[in-house]
């Protein structure tokens, strides 16, 4: 894929809320987003990875927020833009390039909307190769890519731009300052070369993403969507049958909760917290973060997100590899299962 | 005496009711105009009481007041369940060319106003989107204030465009409604006699679908009034001088007043309807309620004799809203449905056509009434046309319609424990006396008017929904306000204050969001206060 344009925002709104492993936010307002902003520039291009020069300026651009309200106080126009040109001041240069911070949900799409409003290319590449609920959870800052300096805004024109001593204090400074904001803001953060860029980031989760929503798509009336998914992302189907109980409570704002499911003898169990974090079959944890668990509908072959899952649902559960250097000793002490509260190391799938 | 009738697709169903007891039913097919249907359903009904036979005296002594004799115009209050609305806009037909004015600036210029409507129902609605200062942030600060000479310039604008209606929405006002009002009080001054709907009272948070709600609501407004006055003087015209109220989504009713306001109340009132009407003659509040038609199944849950809502976006002719609608799965299995070789079960369906395609009606077309027939389960048309059938096909198909039937049952539960399942609607021979996992299924008397019987029993509500900011101590104290408040609103509605209760409540702490944010939901109904036979009359022309 080398530009995206108006006829691709379905598919990689789909594909991205599968690599979303059930969280990363309703995509529905960044597709309109990006649609609105498409319709106004025409397609933005797509850069892949192996062809960013060295001294490339690349700007990942992300939303910050409650979701509940980001589908009520929506953007202001300039917002994204506002976001950019605040780290450009500071940085005293220009970018070349954006990124998507995070290949999941709404984040897929906003930086769509914000190359297309700025001119600019975006490379074919996130940080994450999946969402992750923080963003000191990026591959890049394993490689020492600060997320600092860290530019917001928000629907008002303010603009902040936070320096900070490592990224967890990034995460604390932006949460509070977000809140402050409103309760959504627009961020343009991990600014890093071009070289940086083609070691660090995940290649090619735009297209992959595209590509994913269109086997949705082909394979919808077959039904044999979750084989067609599992095989493209080179992981299995691990589990079909039905959903039996959900379970959800509110801790430290964020939604916990788990799911279990039976195919009539044995049961599977997942945990998640926006997102899928582990599965156990009859007790036995099978699949853990960072790796990807994903539930697709039986039925329509779509991806089910964790606020939609409900008793009776026919579901297919997969599970895929993560990019491997989430597999580090310093990966899994960021996503790995005991930052996210289960004492357990990950499991080998 | 009420009356109650259902406009559905294919019939319009109407109910004399005498408390409990249906005294007299009738069904007539739906009309184009929909109100001719409704006048020829009623007509049917004054022909059923006049035929009866005149009541010996034990009988009338038995009886006591049970209609006998009646006329209709001796009903207290008649109940209607209309699509008038609903196909208006799915039709995109008498639609009023409507502005939609957001508060909401800064924020939110990213996506204006018809910013995802089909394009057809842009035009149709001559939709102009303006975007103006105002709004809250979720915790009540805040956006920006409101400039009520942006609001005339506004107006002036709408006024020189011809616009006649005006939908208001502003960011969070479920939290605050006061820029709204203060909106539509700038605005009204600028446009007289334009009637102005206020998202805050149609939808709930998600700005893009409330504001959606509250357009399609304004864009229908003055059909509202047209199809009321051709109610009312219908009603007239049969003699009938009882007030009339139109059914809600939510089972509850509206005055002609608050329908000419709300229109899009309507939309959903047929299933919920159905689902009332279910549990009012199986007895059973607390069930699944499988509603089988001509070319769908509805599935819906009761609780409390109530249906359960829809949480998410409901999307209306191609345009997303979120305002209060039943929680419906609806499959593609009626009793029209076509029959495939492969055994399996629509989703198509010759519709209205069945009784010339059927093969029990010397069609060419075999349906799931054909098989319902060929199996003994009811007579319909002619049964030699169909005992050709090869007994194992029949009841294989019969055994997916009930599987199909049981999943969707499945997939509309909540939770593993035992749920009653009551079928109502013609197509209800569809289905076994016991349903796959869900155990014995209840059929009532009348199931074929159900809907009708729904409408004829709604009751009036009053609901609160809003983000509350609730300090530890002061819990208690800001529920029993939401209580009192949703009391008072189906009192205001036109309950009979002594029978007001509260039948849903839910306290949903908002995550991501400080201050103890929680979202309170309460739910009143109450009977509708009905005058007696002796205040008849009064106050009506």
């Amino acid at each position: 894929m080398r530009e995206i344009g108006l006829d691709d925002l379905v598919d990689i709104a789909t594909g991205a809320a599968i690599l979303g492993t059930g969280g990363g936010g309703d995509p529905y307002i960044g597709r309109l987003m990006a649609r609105a902003a498409l319709r106004e520039t025409g397609p933005v291009k797509l850069t892949p990875l192996a062809e960013l020069p060295d001294d490339a300026v690349v700007l990942p651009v992300a939303s910050m927020g409650a979701p509940t309200v980001m589908v009520e106080k929506l953007p202001a126009a300039d917002e994204l833009s506002n976001a950019v040109e605040a780290l450009c001041g500071y940085l005293g240069r220009r970018p070349t390039h954006l990124a998507c911070a995070e290949a999941g949900g709404v984040n897929s799409l906003i930086p769509v909307a914000a190359a297309a409003r700025t001119g600019l290319p975006l490379i074919d590449a996130d940080g994450m190769g999946r969402a992750f609920p923080e963003l000191q959870m990026f591959v890049p800052g394993l490689y020492g890519v600060k997320a600092s300096p860290m530019a917001m805004s928000d629907d008002k024109g303010n603009r902040a731009v936070i320096h900070t001593v490592d990224n967890h204090w990034t995460e604390r400074l932006a949460r509070a300052a977000t809140v402050e904001m409103g309760g959504s803001s627009t961020t343009a953060l991990y600014a890093m070369t071009g070289k940086q860029a083609r070691e660090f980031m995940v290649p090619g989760t735009l297209s992959l993403c595209a590509e994913l929503g269109a086997l949705v798509e082909r394979h919808r009336a077959t039904g044999d969507t979750a084989e067609a998914v599992a095989g493209r992302l080179g992981g299995r189907v691990l589990f079909t049958g039905k959903i039996l109980d959900v379970e959800r409570r509110t801790v430290g704002g964020f939604a916990r909760g788990t799911a279990k499911l039976t195919d009539g003898s044995a049961e599977l169990r997942l945990s998640f917290q926006n997102e899928h974090l582990l599965a156990e079959l009859d007790g036995v944890p099978v699949a853990t973060t960072p790796d990807l668990i994903c539930v697709l509908d039986q039925q329509t072959g779509f991806p089910v997100t964790t606020e939609a899952t409900r008793y009776g649902q026919r579901v297919t559960v997969l599970v895929a590899p993560c990019d491997p250097r989430w597999h580090t000793p310093e990966g899994l002490a960021l996503v790995g299962p005991r930052y996210f509260g289960y004492d357990l190391d990950p499991v080998a799938i | 005496m009420r009356i109650g009738i259902d406009v559905g697709g294919t019939n319009t169903d109407a109910v004399l009711m005498d408390g409990d007891r249906v005294v007299a039913a009738v069904k007539r097919g739906t009309t184009r105009d929909v109100t001719g249907g409704i006048v020829a359903a009623l007509e049917g009904l004054r022909d059923q009481l006049l035929q009866r036979p005149p009541a010996t005296g034990s009988a009338r002594a038995a009886n006591g007041a049970d209609g006998e004799g009646a006329t209709l115009g001796d009903v207290n209050a008649v109940m209607i369940g209309t699509t008038h609305f609903i196909n208006a806009l799915v039709e995109a037909d008498r639609l009023a060319p409507t502005a939609a004015v957001r508060l909401g600036l800064p924020a939110t210029s990213a996506l204006p106003p018809f910013v995802d409507w089909p394009d057809a129902l842009v035009e149709a609605v001559s939709g102009r989107g303006y975007l103006c200062h105002g709004g809250h942030e979720f915790d009540g600060r805040l956006i920006s204030e409101p400039d009520p000479d942006e609001l005339r310039r506004t107006a002036d604008d709408i006024r020189a465009r011809g616009i006649r209606s005006v939908a208001v929405s502003s960011v969070f006002s479920p939290v605050n409604i006061e820029f709204e009002e203060r909106a539509a009080e700038i605005l009204a001054a600028e446009l007289p006699g334009v009637p102005i709907s206020l998202s805050h009272e149609i939808g709930r948070i998600g700005l893009l679908e409330r504001e959606n709600a509250t357009i399609v609501n304004a864009a229908l407004r003055e059909l509202a009034t047209g199809i009321v006055d051709g109610l009312s003087g219908a009603m007239a015209g049969l003699g009938i001088t009882a007030p009339l109220y139109l059914s809600q989504n939510d089972g509850t009713l509206m005055g002609l007043e608050f329908a000419r306001r709300y229109p899009v109340a309507t939309f959903a009132s047929g299933p919920t309807n159905s689902m009332r009407g279910a549990a009012a003659l199986s007895g059973i509040g607390t069930c699944a309620v499988v509603d089988i038609g001509g070319t769908t199944s509805d599935i819906g849950i009761l609780s409390g004799g109530f249906p359960r809502e829809a949480t998410t976006e409901v999307t209306v002719a191609g345009i997303r809203t979120n305002f209060r609608m039943p929680d419906v799965l609806s499959i593609g299995i009626g009793g029209g449905s076509r029959i495939h070789p492969d055994h399996r079960v629509g989703p198509d369906s010759v519709g209205y056509r069945l009784p010339e395609q059927a093969l029990v009606f010397g069609g060419s077309t075999l349906t799931a009434t054909d098989i319902a027939v060929a199996a003994g389960r009811a007579e319909i048309g002619d049964p030699s046309l169909v005992a050709h059938l090869d007994r194992g096909m029949v009841q294989a198909v019969l055994d997916r319609i009930a599987d199909e039937v049981a999943e969707a049952v499945e997939r509309m539960r909540t939770s593993p424990e035992p749920l009653p399942v009551v079928a109502v609607g013609g197509g209800s021979i569809l289905l076994p006396d016991e349903l796959p996992g869900c155990g014995t299924l209840h059929r009532p008397g009348n199931h074929s008017v159900a809907n009708a019987i729904g409408a004829a029993i709604a009751q009036i509500g009053g609901e609160v929904d809003r983000i509350y900011t609730v300090a530890p101590d002061r819990r208690e104290t800001v529920l029993d306000e939401a209580r009192q408040e949703a009391v008072d609103r189906a009192i205001a509605g036109g309950a009979q204050p002594g029978s007001v209760r509260i039948v849903e409540f839910d306290e949903i702490p908002v995550p991501y969001l400080p201050g103890d944010a929680t979202r309170i939901r309460v739910k009143a109904v109450g009977d509708l206060a009905i005058k007696e036979l002796s205040t008849k009359g009064a106050g009506h022309a």
